[in-house]
């Protein structure tokens, strides 16, 4: 066992998934946008419809590119870094994976072109159709890979013999303990990262008098789905939290910041967790109210840290911030949300430029917020990779040095920085021209015949 | 469960990394022809002519990788940490020229840049699988379930003649491909690299069909053997009247011929892989019913896997459809 390769694996791992969920979590809420917009178009005619369908099929051209290249990566990281966990835990797991690979990606792949270039080659309603079928597919992606991930947090409907995991009730393993709660916190997450961003660069247009007709469309439309998904999260949030109390009781003890088992349990809204002491230094609490909301009674128990061997504890700091930064960002679009429905019965929505303002700072807010969340979850999952059952440090290639891992660290690092800020740059590039006219529809650069995923932005 | 499904797999995973290697290896092969066309509009041509499919044709490489992990995990847990550095380098490859053909048409000063980008990941992705294939043959130390070697164990001459042949290989695809695809002058320029690429071929084939016998014993007795001597004669001679009917088919001014050859020729090499190593999937060592993930497993992917491929094919097929015909500039070549 090489520590170092451990840590750079993780670190790794981290990385490489952490950037490309970026692109996901952002594409999974515009294809269903599209498919909304397309069939709007459809059924209405309006030409607002396509307008604004063709500036974000643009934008989405360029970030599924990112995703689909960045994904590609990912699978293989499993072998190269952590092949002991593909050998003992491929039987159930792999599977599944297949499963996303064969239901999701061929789908939206097969669909992509049509959508992005063929909107001249097929008929309306094949158009259409291509826009739901690529939604689909990003849906059906989310479903399994969060499969995946919700069994090694909760393992279920496995047996091991010789210390490898074999399944024996596949229902049991799709439909674990924690999938449910996950899968719904996870696309309501997502979408709402897509409806803050379409209301940020929305509100970004009408601070500057652009696109009006285009923009109060967008912002009417992100801050309606807002309205219904930001209360709706706060629910689903609660549900997944209680869960994971059940579940996984440590994770919960490190998110609260709570070291003591206690009745009358305090909020610790502020703190700063000190690990080898055992306490929170500098903490902000609210008495008795952990146990009201997560045992619905003052006198209810919970679970602290000390009551776990330090061997089995996560990294208190990391889940304990990230899952305080989250909070922070719902509450921002909660905040955002509110002052939008007070502002629309006054009839000033689309004209208060502090407003206008406050959204277009707020369009990172979704991916802070799902990323974060992610950070919660899985570093509050470990020492486990299968929680309660596969070690992470049991998990790596053996063979692997730490020279091996900061080499491939480094370049992944690298061409990330680079693929990534040419990408950033280029969506910098179509926001700022904007909904093109309906007689722009997007076209390949140099050629009749439209043939480009992603060249979408040539017609920036 | 009483039915093997074993050998079911090795069909499916067989055919999966195959359509991979035919798919991807006409657009990576366009991507290494690529500097070397004969002006920047012919360039724009290439491009176009494989870019509505590209992300399509990767994704088969996913469904390679991810059914090795369900179907043969053991083989997966060996093969894949052992080539490192290889995959490392595929996968850098592909993503540079996956961003790098998108990103050039919307670059100015930078564009060059997306140039070089296409085409030395193009090439880096294409001669990274070659060593993957090399190291392959050459099998891997194996102590228990885990890979025993060194991480630079693929740092040999086989390997990296291997990778030499793929590329040729790849190239010889993406210029028969690019002959289905194009018309007048970058047509014949596409017949003339084809012509090159696969004088290549046959020379890289004829090494490695003598090197892979004579690296392991056991390969050696597989096809010399009586009476197994027999059977396999046809794949040498079926080897040889493919390639020349490539090269015939070169010179006529049939269109679709040339990549229908050089897809052929690959294929005669694939068998020639697969027997090879057959009943092995780590060669020389693991065999395909070792490897196996459990009955259970199997046929829980299975299920979905036979009803999903038809599905796939058939609006993969839509998709090829709908941009069929010859890429067209807006003006040249006429």
């Amino acid at each position: 066992m090489n520590l170092d390769a451990l840590v750079l694996s993780r670190l790794q791992f981290a990385f490489v998934v952490v950037f490309h969920f970026l692109l996901p979590a952002f594409t999974i809420g515009l294809a269903s946008y599209i498919a909304v917009l397309e069939g709007l178009h459809l059924a209405t005619g309006r030409a607002v419809y396509l307008r604004i369908s063709n500036f974000w099929i643009k934008i989405f051209a360029v970030s599924f590119g990112m995703g689909v290249v960045s994904g590609i990566v990912m699978p293989f990281q499993f072998g190269t870094n952590w092949s002991r966990y593909s050998d003992k835990v491929a039987d159930v797991v792999a599977p599944l994976m297949a499963y996303e690979g064969l239901m999701a990606f061929f789908l939206e792949a097969g669909f992509l072109g049509v959508l992005l270039f063929g909107r001249k080659l097929v008929p309306r309603w094949a158009h259409f159709f291509a826009s739901i079928m690529v939604a689909i597919g990003t849906l059906f992606s989310t479903f399994w890979i969060l499969v995946v991930n919700s069994w090694m947090h909760t393992p279920a409907g496995f047996s091991m013999v010789n210390d490898r995991f074999f399944p024996f009730d596949w229902f049991e393993v799709i439909w674990n303990p924690s999938f449910p709660y996950r899968f719904m916190h996870t696309v309501t997450a997502v979408y709402l990262t897509t409806a803050f961003a379409v209301t940020g660069i929305a509100a970004l247009y009408l601070h500057r008098g652009r696109f009006v007709e285009e923009s109060r469309a967008m912002l009417a439309m992100g801050l309606g789905l807002a309205s219904i998904l930001v209360p709706l999260q706060a629910v689903l949030g609660d549900l997944h939290g209680l869960n994971t109390l059940h579940y996984q009781p440590q994770k919960l003890a490190a998110i609260e910041g709570i070291w003591e088992t206690r009745s009358n349990q305090a909020m610790v809204l502020f703190a700063i967790p000190d690990e080898s002491a055992e306490t929170n230094r500098a903490s902000i609490e609210i008495p008795g109210l952990a146990s009201l909301y997560l045992r619905h009674s003052i006198e209810g128990r919970v679970l602290g840290l000390r009551d776990f061997p330090r061997q089995d504890r996560p990294p208190v700091l990391i889940v304990f911030y990230a899952f305080r930064v989250m909070l922070a960002m719902w509450a921002t679009m909660m905040l955002l949300t509110v002052w939008g429905w007070w502002l629309a019965f006054r009839g000033k929505l689309f004209n208060t430029h502090l407003y206008l303002r406050a959204c277009s700072w707020a369009i990172p807010v979704g991916f802070i917020a799902v990323s974060a969340g992610w950070v919660t979850t899985e570093a509050g999952r470990q020492p486990w990779v299968v929680y309660g059952f596969l070690r992470t440090a049991d998990a790596v290639t053996p063979n692997l040095t730490g020279g091996d891992v900061a080499i491939s660290l480094a370049l992944y690092a690298l061409v990330y920085a680079v693929v990534f800020g040419a990408g950033v740059y280029f969506l910098f590039k179509l926001v700022k021209a904007g909904p093109a006219g309906l007689h722009a529809p997007p076209q390949a650069g140099m050629t009749q015949r439209p043939a480009r995923p992603l060249s979408a932005v040539d017609a920036a | 469960m009483a039915i093997d499904l074993v050998p079911v797999w090795t069909l499916i995973l067989g055919l999966a990394v195959f359509m991979y290697v035919l798919l991807d290896g006409f657009d990576l092969g366009v991507g290494i022809l690529f500097p070397f066309a004969p002006d920047d509009h012919a360039r724009n041509l290439m491009m176009d002519s494989v870019a509505p499919i590209w992300d399509g044709n990767e994704t088969w490489l996913v469904l390679g990788g991810i059914g090795l992990f369900a179907a043969f995990p053991l083989a997966f847990a060996i093969i894949i940490p052992a080539s490192y550095f290889p995959i490392l380098v595929m996968l850098l490859g592909l993503i540079f020229r996956g961003v790098a053909f998108e990103f050039r048409m919307k670059a100015h000063r930078s564009r060059f840049i997306w140039d070089h980008a296409f085409f030395w990941g193009s090439l880096l992705a294409t001669y990274a699988q070659g060593v993957l294939l090399g190291s392959f043959v050459r099998g891997y130390e194996v102590h228990g379930r885990q890979f025993a070697g060194s991480i630079f164990d693929w740092l040999q001459p086989f390997p990296l003649i291997c990778g030499c042949g793929l590329v040729f290989g790849y190239v010889l695809l993406g210029a028969t491909w690019l002959v289905t695809k194009t018309e007048a002058g970058l047509q014949q320029w596409a017949r003339k690299k084809a012509r090159l690429a696969l004088f290549g071929v046959i020379i890289f084939m004829v090494i490695v069909s003598i090197w892979t016998p004579l690296l392991e014993p056991k390969i050696a007795q597989r096809w010399f053997s009586w009476p197994n001597i027999a059977w396999l004669a046809p794949v040498p001679v079926a080897t040889t009247f493919i390639a020349a009917w490539l090269w015939h088919s070169l010179w006529s001014d049939r269109e679709g011929a040339p990549f229908f050859a050089a897809m052929a020729l690959f294929l005669t090499g694939y068998c020639g892989l697969a027997i090879s190593v057959w009943p092995n999937i780590v060669p020389h060592t693991i065999s395909l019913w070792d490897a196996a993930s459990s009955a259970k497993s199997q046929a829980f992917l299975l299920v979905g896997t036979l009803f999903l491929l038809p599905i796939i094919v058939m609006y993969t097929g839509w998709s090829y459809y709908v941009f069929r015909g010859k890429v067209r500039g807006d003006a040249g070549y006429h």
